[in-house]
């Protein structure tokens, strides 16, 4: 077998590994995710199907596939069936750049389907396309409903895409590359980038959300004002694409924001001394850490309620924004004028800004939430009287 | 401050996290109902004389805002009398689909005789075996029509699924225990 071959044999089976472990990920989340809210809200959740309720995803998968799959007659046919395949498409293929253990630690393989020098770059565009599954879902559908949620949720996403992207790049000066490998050797070496970049990692948290359509920015799925947004005409197995692509957005969010901020793949490295090597383990930590943020996902699902749109709108580009900015621009400075100082003093500062942020959050709220009282000449009254 | 109220809120949720649900899994456990439930119709029985209180006079029929009661009186045989007035109810039906169990046969009662009791589970599959005679409705009869079909199928005593708060039905309840 030549060479190239078995590369590409290799790399299609660990990016089939890849895509059964998300998808078996997805499964039980739902699950995890139904039983979780359920004990929040003093209910014990799904457990019939199957022992504690285990098989549950099960039967939802049988359910929706044998499902009668709905196309409704105003419907663009072909783009109605693309939407959810570039959804859930892009939610996957974002997962594979970002590496599990050390090279070489997957059974003589690379723990990582596919290896870019600009992993973060790329990753951020994958998931920027997954915009395009929701919107054209909601545009293919040939309705109301669906294209007011598709476009809600298009500028939802894009809105906050830019607030993601430059809370980043603080991170991105200071490490100097946009390797996810760069940035995971970094911290092995100086320590989780959270300690330096707490601002924007706050941000980024925010953002996180907003861009996986989770509460409290699940917009596009207010069934009070637009029934189910882009999801309105579909049901059964593209339903579930849909949802599935949410929910994987949501793992590689995690994902990200375990290797950028809190050291990726590796342990921390104090645990060294009692076990020698343990922080090198391939998957395990980073299987960790996804739990962590999996489980902070569920936990403000089940604690805060949807943001109005324009208080959404006003979140992002009054708040989100110009705070990624003013991050990027005092890492810049730092970075530039710090002559000899190390870095404790960014985190120090980073962390001030939180804080601050903390102590005036009842200041900032005018941002998004200003008081709608209207001067009584202004208002205009319908009908003649 | 805004995000310590946000704080506060998640608290909350963790909290409850590792709280006892307060849902009850109710085929499986017994679901509690208060003693002023009303549920399936009771005939009671006079204490001592084991009679019927039931004297057939038709005003829980008159009152019935649903229509679902249905009494036809007789005269009670002095040597044998079935209740302790001059007739007693040779036919007492109730239709347990029309009911909607507001009570107020059990007020229109001059001698207490019909009483709404706590249970509830009567789902059956055809709409006549919902006509409730009296030798379903009198005191010492357990459980519905079909569920004393099914124990009598099992071969097992009649199971309740509800439990009182407290143990012990209301007193107008002459004579009825359940568990």
């Amino acid at each position: 077998m030549p060479d190239w071959l078995a590369t590409l044999l290799i790399s299609l089976l660990k990016a089939v590994l890849v895509v059964l472990g998300l998808l078996t990920t997805f499964a039980y989340m739902t699950l995890i995710e139904r039983r979780l809210l359920g004990r929040m809200q003093l209910r014990p959740g799904p457990n019939r199907v199957g022992p504690m309720g285990l098989l549950q995803p099960a039967a939802d998968a049988i359910k929706s596939i044998f499902k009668e799959d709905l196309t409704v007659t105003l419907a663009d046919k072909l783009v109605y069936t693309l939407a959810p395949i570039v959804a859930i498409g892009m939610a996957l293929t974002a997962f594979g750049g970002l590496p599990a253990g050390p090279a070489g630690s997957l059974f003589g393989e690379n723990p990582w389907v596919y290896n870019l020098d600009t992993g973060i770059l790329a990753l951020l565009a994958l998931t920027s396309m997954g915009v395009y599954g929701i919107f054209l879902g909601g545009w293919a559908s040939g309705s109301k409903y669906p294209i007011l949620g598709g476009l809600r949720s298009s500028a939802q996403m894009i809105s906050y895409e830019l607030g993601m992207g430059l809370s980043l790049l603080g991170l991105l000066m200071i490490v100097g590359t946009t390797s996810f490998h760069g940035i995971v050797g970094w911290q092995a070496q100086n320590g989780p980038m959270i300690l330096f970049q707490s601002l924007g990692f706050v941000l980024f948290l925010i953002s996180s959300f907003a861009e996986t359509n989770r509460t409290p920015f699940d917009l596009p799925e207010a069934e009070q004002e637009i029934v189910a947004g882009y999801l309105t005409e579909y049901s059964a197995i593209k339903w579930a694409l849909f949802q599935m692509a949410e929910y994987v957005n949501m793992i590689t969010a995690s994902a990200v924001m375990s290797t950028l901020f809190f050291g990726g793949w590796k342990g921390p490295q104090f645990l060294n001394a009692l076990i020698p090597g343990i922080s090198d383990w391939p998957l395990i930590w980073l299987i960790v850490k996804i739990a962590f943020f999996l489980f902070l996902f569920i936990w403000v699902r089940a604690t805060l309620p949807r943001l109005r749109y324009d208080q959404l709108m006003r979140f992002g580009w009054k708040l989100v924004l110009p705070l990624a900015l003013a991050n990027t621009m005092l890492t810049a400075a730092f970075l530039a004028f710090r002559g000899s100082g190390g870095l404790w003093f960014l985190g120090v500062l980073s962390l001030a800004g939180v804080l601050a942020l903390l102590v005036l959050s009842d200041r900032v709220r005018t941002l998004w939430n200003q008081p709608s009282i209207r001067p009584e000449g202004d208002i205009v009254r319908a009908g003649g009287d | 401050m805004g995000v310590l109220e946000i704080a506060k809120g998640m608290g909350v949720t963790l909290g409850k996290l590792f709280q006892k649900p307060v849902t009850v899994s109710y085929p499986e456990q017994r679901a509690t109902l208060q003693p002023r439930f009303r549920g399936r119709h009771i005939l009671t029985r006079h204490p001592g004389t084991n009679l019927e209180k039931c004297i057939g006079c038709s005003l829980c029929a008159a009152a019935c805002p649903a229509y679902a009661i249905y009494v036809e009186a007789a005269e009670n045989d002095p040597a044998a009398p079935v209740s302790p007035g001059e007739r007693y109810a040779k036919v007492y039906e109730i239709n347990m689909l029309r009911c909607i169990f507001c009570g107020m046969c059990e007020e229109a009662c001059p001698t207490g005789a019909v009483v709404l009791g706590n249970e509830f589970e009567m789902a059956d599959y055809r709409s006549r075996d919902f006509v409730y005679a009296k030798e379903d409705m009198l005191v010492g009869v357990t459980g519905s029509i079909p569920q004393r079909r099914e124990a009598t199928r099992l071969g097992k005593p009649v199971r309740l699924g509800f439990q009182l708060d407290g143990g012990q039905p209301r007193a107008e309840l002459e004579g009825v225990k359940y568990p």
